[in-house]
């Protein structure tokens, strides 16, 4: 069941790629799937990072649900970020704060550690299993709760049931 | 009317990458140079690449602006957290406004580089 997971996901994903690039002739996509196939055939034993994609209805409406928030996010922390850099008197408030994430999966880490440092304000420097240090321009806690509430939260509550 | 649209967003792109390059100029140490100069930059190019996707909407380049966007947004993290790691791993110092670094911190607990 696994390897079945990872071979849809991989093979849609070389597709999607093909007809970004190539066009939508009918000749330019047969070959494409062909080629798509063929590669998936021979890799989808490697790509066992995608094997951890829910692939139930809910979890892809979460997930595209999740790219319109975290497009909010990021134009929200860009404004604020902005903001900051233009007052005359820079008033930053920055440091290293560490925090905690529920989710158990590989795949889901990486993209919650992504989506961290993608919103600007934010920028994750390491990860040790479940711990995340952050580099937060503006501190307003430095407990690791509510460190947590305020950064990680947002993202979590979706990734877990994208990726269980 | 739509290449007036596109004008307006792509303008809008290059008011935050200017307030990017502005951000590397002020800010008081790496780290939150890397902030302003790495991602208040990364909804600039966003912009800027939908805003041409919109004006020239009569070339058929919007998928590869969707591809280049993507690109952007999935290796842009990545490189700032290598930079920001890297800086952190050889020992460069937080500015004196720094609250707190707990990195540095549990290094210190461990006895070692985490």
């Amino acid at each position: 069941m696994k390897d079945f997971k990872r071979f849809i996901v991989l093979f849609v994903i070389l597709c999607i790629f093909w007809i970004l690039f190539a066009g939508k002739e009918f000749n330019e996509l047969i070959l494409g799937f062909v080629a798509s196939l063929i590669i998936t055939i021979l890799f989808y034993k490697k790509a066992f990072i995608f094997g951890e994609f829910n692939l139930n209805p809910k979890a892809i409406a979460y997930f595209v649900f999740y790219i319109f928030i975290l497009l909010i996010e990021i134009i929200k922390s860009n404004i604020a970020v902005a903001k900051l850099v233009i007052q005359p008197t820079l008033p930053i408030n920055p440091g290293i704060v560490k925090v905690k994430t529920k989710l158990k999966s590989r795949l889901g880490r990486i993209i919650l550690a992504n989506s961290i440092t993608l919103t600007p304000g934010t920028l994750t420097i390491e990860t040790k299993d479940d711990e995340f240090y952050i580099h937060w321009i503006d501190v307003t806690s430095e407990n690791i709760d509510e460190a947590t509430n305020s950064i990680v939260q947002n993202f979590e509550k979706y990734l877990e049931v994208i990726f269980g | 009317m739509l290449m007036l649209i596109g004008s307006l967003i792509t303008l809008i792109g290059s008011i935050f990458l200017f307030l990017g390059a502005l951000g590397i100029l002020r800010m008081p140490d790496v780290y939150n140079r890397m902030q302003a100069g790495t991602k208040a930059t990364t909804l600039g190019t966003i912009l800027f690449l939908a805003g041409l996707a919109l004006g020239y909407s009569h070339c058929t380049c919007w998928p590869r602006i969707l591809t280049l966007i993507l690109f952007i947004v999935f290796t842009n993290p990545i490189s700032s957290h290598a930079l920001a790691r890297a800086a952190h791993h050889i020992g460069i110092n937080l500015t004196e406004k720094s609250v707190t670094d707990k990195l540095a911190e549990d290094e210190a607990e461990n006895g070692e580089k985490l």
